[in-house]
């Protein structure tokens, strides 16, 4: 049996649906072949994004919206790739000011953003027409499915 | 006390709190460790333990949650020491820096004496 090459996930802005999603996640990432470094990496950087639309976007109230769309992606020049499409209708943060902050600053918080662009090769934030935000953030294999690298 | 995918037991014994977190430390989670960490910071003990060897997955509010306590914790004079990191929770330390932020000890044995 061949696995999805897509996930589309419809969420609400509910904490508790997070675990779920990981779990969701994880077991689309392994179908399509990526080793268990690479897996936990896509599924934190998804968990990290998320929780930044509802802590941030949504100020963590519970009933908004949250899509989550996951697919295969083929790039001529990088390969072979896993692509992860965030949007929300939550309030627009200036694109400017979504970067990781200074790791030697240490205090709680912020960490998110950094930890997105650690563990993924790409991640694009945009204003979406009408409201909210989107995020692409990109993985791709490096040196084949069992010795995936870091960002 | 168990909230989400995450349980808090504590050990009290000498002046050392050993606190073993099992599961997963995620945003639904690190509310109820954050209270669970206050009190501890009002016990006041002189070192806390932080067993972190059932702990599966952790993500920045978890690590977040745990700088405040480190925070609180120094402030009263007290001290914390992280251990039994399995490699994907220490690999979040490390990318975050917070590696050498934190005193890491391999076992709860070696942590009672750093």
């Amino acid at each position: 049996m061949s696995s999805a090459t897509e996930l589309t996930l419809a969420l609400t802005s509910d904490v508790r649906e997070l675990p779920a999603v990981r779990d969701r996640l994880r077991g689309f990432a392994r179908g399509l072949g990526w080793n268990e470094h690479d897996v936990a990496d896509i599924v934190l950087a998804a968990d990290e994004a998320l929780t930044n639309v509802i802590r941030h976007g949504y100020e963590s109230q519970p009933a908004h919206e949250i899509h989550l769309h996951a697919r295969r992606t083929q790039d001529a020049a990088r390969g072979e790739g896993l692509e992860i499409v965030i949007r929300d209708r939550a309030r627009q943060v200036p694109l400017d000011k979504i970067c990781g902050r200074d790791l030697d600053d240490i205090r709680p918080g912020g960490l998110g953003v950094h930890l997105i662009r650690s563990l993924m090769n790409e991640a694009h934030y945009s204003h979406r027409e009408g409201g909210g935000m989107e995020l692409v953030m990109r993985k791709f294999r490096v040196g084949g499915a069992d010795c995936g690298g870091r960002a | 006390m168990s909230e989400g995918n995450l349980t808090i037991r504590m050990e009290t014994a000498g002046g050392v709190e050993v606190v073993a977190l099992s599961g997963e430390v995620d945003m639904r989670a690190s509310p109820a460790l954050r209270s669970e960490l206050l009190g501890v910071v009002e016990r006041r003990p002189a070192r806390t333990i932080l067993d972190l060897s059932g702990t599966s997955y952790i993500d920045s509010s978890g690590v977040g949650t745990l700088v405040e306590f480190k925070r609180k914790i120094e402030r009263v004079g007290g001290r914390v020491v992280l251990t039994g990191m399995q490699h994907r929770v220490r690999s979040v330390f490390e990318i975050t820096k917070l590696d050498r932020f934190f005193a890491i000890a391999e076992s709860v044995e070696e942590a009672r004496r750093l």
